[in-house]
């Protein structure tokens, strides 16, 4: 489903993601773990194409991706949910929703979006920018969804939010997953969240993948080594 | 300023003036909206923003003419043309200049000021080779020459309510684009964030040359408006950048509100002032004003109040 090739990615002289390999399949869950400045955020960005790429390749469905412009990667079934959310503050909760559509067939907000997150329905008409923590987080993850995406980034999803919701988002995953036959990739630095969702994980550690293992033979001691500070 | 009137004579003056100010204040309310909407979303300072008025104006010349010549059963209706026409001529080069010189400016916003000036001193040459360095008007058909008696002392003239309608039903049309529609809400999303924009496949480069278009093509239709006011010369509209910029900066450059009631203010003080003392006076204390009310309130009117 995504294929990532000896990704290399920089920014000006210093290098973070080195000769990266991935490949995650259909209707995966993966994680990425990895501790603070280990390249998490900067390979999910060059995946968008937020960042270039300095060499390798990105394919989606065998569809070369490396050199698009990010909205072209929504048009190839890409979508994003960024660390820190990127709500548009001075947009309605409706509308931040709307940005989202540029690639669906109907321009209208399907239902079930407001059947996952009862909340933004609610909150409709209230401002982006006005949203709780945990509010923006489902409403940055409907802004993707809406998009009708067969790859799903979400970068540290559960950062700064409480755990009650944090339970939620990882509910509303493993729905949507079924739902929609979602590939989805998830960044995390929380080890038994990773494990509550992802079939599978990945450690990344000075840009590449250093241990990957399924979710029922992951030994947990082993990777909390890697995310020790 | 005010001896040897009286009181309703004072009323009618202000009236009457306050009237002409209006079509100034169409004039200036059109520019700056234009130019507001292109600094809003590209933080790029159009320079050149004055020379799509005139290209504005020469086209309701040229319509004028070509009216006048071949079809002169056009003659009553030609303006509404030369409106649109102004609109059209202005949105295409507009365009263009953003295709071919503005986009590969983004990163260097300084470097957008040099080059939309120059770009507005090779447009002002190009009006000057084609019209000729001689002030041109166009023909107004008859009816947009007369006035309406409203009482005794105060007469409005026909072509300043004309202004006014175009300019009322523009700004609402660029209203509902804006706030309405789905190109709006793209616009918006760039606006604030051209990162997470383009990452919910948003095609912000397409979304940047419309906005620059648009922008220009309302200063077209500013340009058409101010052949009612004035005559067109290649320097027409560089005279009025300044202003434009005063109102954008004193409106507050992010509210469509504040810029209509900066215009509006500036364009009736100034109306009004030089009707009593001479127009160079009447600017310097508009000016004076403006600096004033700026020292006390640096980000304008009416400054957006929202967190970023």
């Amino acid at each position: 489903m995504l294929a990532v090739r000896k990704l290399d990615v920089a920014y000006g002289q210093s290098q973070v993601i080195r000769g990266l390999d991935m490949d995650v399949g259909h209707n995966e869950i993966v994680a990425v773990l990895g501790r603070n400045g280990m390249g998490k955020t900067t390979l999910f960005k060059a995946l968008m194409g937020i960042l270039p790429a300095r060499g390798g390749q990105v394919a989606i469905d065998s569809i070369d991706v490396t050199a698009m412009a990010p909205h072209r990667r929504v048009e190839n079934g890409i979508a994003y949910v960024p660390q820190g959310r990127m709500i548009f503050p001075s947009l309605t909760v409706r509308e931040n929703i709307e940005t989202g559509l540029e690639t669906a067939r109907e321009k209208k907000i399907p239902d079930d979006i407001y059947g996952l997150f009862p909340v933004l329905f609610e909150m409709r008409n209230r401002k982006g920018g006005n949203l709780s923590g945990g509010q923006q987080q489902q409403l940055a993850i409907a802004r993707a969804l809406v998009s009708e995406p067969r790859v799903l980034l979400l970068d540290e999803p559960t950062e700064g939010i409480q755990p009650s919701i944090i339970k939620d988002i990882a509910r509303v995953l493993k729905e949507i997953r079924k739902m929609r036959e979602l590939t989805i990739i998830v960044s995390e630095q929380v080890l038994h969240f990773a494990l509550d969702v992802a079939d599978r994980i990945a450690v990344i550690e000075r840009g590449a993948i250093v241990y990957e293992g399924a979710r029922g033979e992951v030994d947990a001691a082993h990777v909390s080594r890697y995310l020790a500070v | 300023m005010f001896e040897g009137y009286t009181a309703s004579e004072i009323g009618a003056i202000f009236a009457m003036q306050g009237f002409a100010g209006l079509s100034l204040f169409c004039v200036f309310l059109l520019m700056a909206l234009g130019l507001a909407i292109i600094f809003g979303q590209m933080q790029v300072i159009n320079m050149a923003h004055g020379e799509f008025l005139t290209i504005g104006a020469y086209s309701t010349y040229l319509m004028s003419v070509v009216a006048e010549k071949h079809a002169p059963w056009l003659m009553d209706y030609y303006f509404f043309l030369a409106i649109a026409l102004g609109f059209v001529v202005a949105f295409a080069i507009g365009w263009l200049v953003e295709f071919s010189l503005i986009r590969f400016l983004y990163k260097r916003p300084l470097d957008t000021l040099l080059a939309t000036w120059g770009l507005s001193l090779i447009m002002q040459q190009g009006f000057r080779s084609m019209f000729g360095a001689r002030e041109v008007s166009p023909t107004l058909p008859e009816w947009l020459l007369g006035s309406w008696q409203l009482s005794d002392t105060i007469e409005i003239p026909i072509n300043g309510l004309l202004v006014v309608g175009v300019t009322a039903v523009l700004t609402l049309a660029v209203f509902f684009l804006l706030f309405r529609s789905r190109w709006g809400l793209k616009v918006r999303a760039t606006t604030q964030n051209r990162v997470m924009a383009e990452a919910a496949g948003i095609n912000t480069a397409r979304v940047d040359r419309n906005t620059f278009a648009l922008g220009c093509g309302i200063a077209g239709v500013a340009g058409a408006v101010f052949t009612t006011i004035a005559s067109t010369g290649p320097t027409s509209g560089s005279l009025y950048i300044v202003d434009t910029f005063l109102v954008v900066v004193f409106g507050g450059a992010a509210s469509l509100f504040g810029t209509i009631a900066s215009a509006f203010s500036i364009a009736q003080a100034q109306s009004i002032l030089e009707f009593f003392i001479n127009g160079s006076m009447a600017k310097v204390i508009t000016l004076a004003i403006v600096i004033g009310i700026l020292m006390l309130r640096p980000e304008g009117l009416f400054a957006s109040r929202v967190r970023k």
